[in-house]
């Protein structure tokens, strides 16, 4: 790349950050290029941290810049020179593909399995109309996938053989290999995703490729439409947040006991400065443990919400102290201890609350008026002047009453009642939503994804 | 500008492995970068990845003072920058009974009453200096405007003394555990890096270089398993200390192969957490010995 060539891709490149959900201002991208003139363009693995420390802010924006990074500054163009290199090793056949990837997995090759990734795609992931980008109609229905490859190849069916291939002796060695075996199989997955990318945005040209190829960071993927793995990837993004959310209640109530003055202690304190009472000492109470109660929808419109607001519930259980855990369809039912002891095994969690829990009495159809009938009749001891409550769910009545007054009785008791919305503000109240009535109860935020609910926990929630 | 630190990234590698530091690549840049952009540089990541640790390396390889502030939850102004010794100044106004009042209040605002604290100590030293902010994320919002200022411009006023200005920029490493997200002006004021586990030939390294004794191919081993282990969601992962202490276990038991006996035994290095162990023994089958009846 020439040094006038740099600037504008840089300038580029940020742009397609932003238009990912990564905030990058010009400061950064001046910073960047300051960092690129220092360090120079010889090492691209180097250029890789050098943008990253310039132009990331956090932790889960790394997938997305990697993503970006090699479309914008391409190791190599046409055919990755990992297959030229080892071109009359490259495999022809999928058949030959396979073996050759069962070995390289098996030797832990990550070389080799770069190179198998690249030839992967070359061979079978390329569709539409064959030729070396040509312009207008052809080029836009051509290009490589890499769900094709993937199809084809299918590296997750080659873990048996991977794990006959490694030849682990005992149970505890083929539970190591198949851990270790499974990661590299994922790795292979993405190696090819990037592969297919990055020859795709040579046919169809980067911006294209950049904006609709590249997932969204973990952050931005709406809860009620994660799917399995981005789920995982949610998990990992919660888990911090929750802890985060315990601090700051714990913290509100460290500030909150400092007022009163101990006259004992400021005395004794004061004949280090001759009787004069300089520091003042505050009296100290006991700390106060902070109570949460959770309220959740199950139901079937807010499917992929009530996984994430699982995630969430275990999270906060693992870090406050007394946190109890309420399920609601048609009724509502305690589940606190089926969420501990779901800890162990999360996965099957939701189905196992949806036979145990009694939540309804009839359908899957959420009646929140039932619901939180149930719950101020029968569980209403649980809420008290030190309780807080988050109440999770869309709001959507299906017609039926929302029953105002037992929201009202709950808000009444607890010290706050916050409510996280899963559906974006500009749907509350249409159809059978009575989100706008509950909202004028209890304070209502739209909490679709985990960069809102981390605004969420860091600014709106102390109030 | 004053003299860099570092010629090359190459030469951060080198000297950091010197001082018993293997940099991964992405850290050796951001170092690099932090010292020739003369910009603080905010290290975040799980906890036991080495993040102190490296501002010990780099102090120790650029023959540097170490300068550390430890924040906690109410960490304020007194404890980070600079406080008044008004015991001694008591002391002195009481001891000067005839003195002119003028002349005891120039006299009690001097520097002998001055008690520096780790800002004000980094930013006074002429000697090179690595100032190490550590867990950024437990301190109040206030401090960081407090940190925003003093890193700002490598200044300090004291009112009744004037402004210090930086005689030598230190360099700034501030950590952080992410429990709480950081403003947004501090994070732009600094590079950013994002410090994980380490590969496993990275961290293999590691561990020979900190304990000599062990067989590479037993600590190859030890940091494939101590990789399966992190690969599961655990509360919490094992940090790389713990694998160098579980490397010094294995050694003290005589082992000389990581089988399901070793591990079994001594888990309890890694782990320290019941539920994590739980979940380890069934994801690594290390209870089959117990069960005869599964495979």
């Amino acid at each position: 790349m020439t040094g006038e060539a740099l600037p504008a891709r840089l300038v580029e490149f940020t742009g397609a950050l932003r238009e990912h959900g990564v905030a990058v201002g010009p400061g950064e991208t001046v910073d960047a290029a300051a960092a690129v003139d220092v360090l120079g363009l010889a090492d691209r693995a180097r250029l890789r941290e050098a943008l990253a420390a310039t132009l990331l802010r956090r932790s889960g924006q790394r997938q997305v810049f990697d993503a970006l990074f090699d479309l914008y500054f391409p190791a190599a163009v046409g055919k990755s020179e990992a297959i030229d290199a080892t071109s009359d090793t490259a495999p022809d056949t999928v058949a030959r593909l396979r073996d050759e990837l069962v070995a390289a997995l098996a030797a832990g090759d990550a070389e080799r399995l770069r190179a198998l990734a690249a030839a992967g795609v070359d061979a079978f992931g390329q569709f539409g109309p064959a030729g070396e980008g040509g312009s207008g109609g052809a080029a836009e229905l051509s290009g490589w996938s890499a769900h094709q490859t993937l199809e084809l190849v299918r590296p997750q069916a080659l873990l048996s053989r991977v794990l006959q291939a490694m030849r682990s002796g005992g149970a505890f060695e083929r539970a190591l290999a198949e851990q270790q075996a499974r990661a590299a199989i994922a790795g292979f997955g993405e190696q090819v995703r990037a592969e297919a990318r990055r020859r795709t945005a040579e046919v169809r040209g980067r911006d294209r490729v950049a904006r609709h190829a590249v997932p969204p960071p973990a952050e931005l993927v709406p809860f009620t439409s994660a799917s399995r793995e981005q789920l995982e990837q949610l998990r990992r993004t919660v888990q911090p947040l929750s802890r985060k959310l315990a601090t700051r209640l714990a913290a509100r109530a460290r500030r909150a006991r400092r007022g009163s003055v101990d006259l004992r202690r400021t005395l004794r304190r004061s004949l280090a400065t001759g009787g004069v009472a300089m520091r003042p000492a505050w009296r100290q109470r006991r700390p106060g443990r902070p109570e949460l109660v959770l309220l959740c929808d199950m139901s079937g419109s807010v499917a992929g919400f009530a996984q994430f607001t699982l995630l969430l519930m275990q999270a906060l259980a693992d870090q406050f102290s007394k946190v109890r855990s309420f399920a609601f369809v048609g009724r509502t039912d305690e589940v606190t201890e089926l969420v501990r002891e779901g800890a162990r095994e999360p996965e099957n969690l939701a189905a196992r609350i949806m036979s145990q829990a009694r939540l309804t009495r009839w359908g899957t159809n959420s009646d929140y008026g039932e619901s939180l009938d149930t719950f101020v009749s029968e569980w209403l001891d649980a809420v008290g002047p030190r309780t807080s409550v988050l109440i999770l769910g869309d709001g959507r009545t299906n017609g039926g009453d929302p029953n105002l007054p037992a929201l009202r009785q709950i808000a009444e008791r607890a010290r706050h009642v916050y409510w996280l919305n899963p559906q974006p503000e500009g749907l509350w109240g249409t159809g059978d939503s009575a989100a706008r009535r509950y909202a004028r109860v209890v304070p209502m935020y739209e909490c679709r994804d985990a960069r809102q609910l981390s605004r969420l926990v860091t600014e709106l929630l102390p109030g | 500008m004053q003299q860099p630190l570092f010629s090359s990234v190459d030469e951060v590698v080198e000297r950091l492995a010197g001082a018993g530091y293997l940099a991964s690549n992405a850290v050796a840049t951001t170092v690099f970068l932090a010292d020739r952009l003369g910009k603080p540089l905010l290290v975040e990541g799980p906890a036991g990845v080495g993040k102190t640790e490296l501002a010990r390396a780099l102090a120790q390889a650029t023959s540097s003072e170490l300068v550390r502030l430890q924040c906690y939850e109410g960490i304020d102004e007194a404890r980070a920058l600079y406080e008044w010794n008004h015991a001694k100044q008591l002391l002195r106004i009481t001891a000067a009974r005839d003195e002119r009042w003028d002349t005891t209040r120039e006299e009690v605002f001097s520097e002998e009453y001055l008690l520096p604290r780790p800002l004000l100590t980094a930013i006074r030293n002429a000697e090179p200096t690595v100032l190490l902010i550590d867990e950024t994320d437990k301190a109040d919002v206030e401090m960081e405007g407090l940190l925003l200022e003093v890193l700002g411009d490598f200044q300090v006023t004291v009112p009744e003394l004037g402004t210090i200005t930086a005689a030598r920029r230190p360099l700034v490493l501030l950590t952080s555990n992410a429990t709480r997200e950081l403003s947004e002006a501090l994070k732009r004021r600094c590079l950013f890096l994002h410090l994980d586990f380490p590969s496993p030939e990275l961290e293999r390294d590691i561990v020979t270089l900190r304990v000599p004794e062990l067989d590479v191919r037993l600590a190859e081993s030890l940091v494939r398993v101590v990789g399966a282990l992190r690969g599961m969601e655990l509360r919490k992962a094992p940090s790389i200390a713990e694998t160098v202490d579980w490397a010094r276990t294995l050694l003290a038991l005589g082992a000389d192969t990581v089988d399901e006996q070793v591990v079994r035994t001594s888990l309890g290095v890694l782990l320290k957490y019941q539920a994590d162990h739980r979940k380890a023994m069934t994801e690594l089958r290390l209870d089959s010995l117990l069960d005869p009846a599964s495979p």
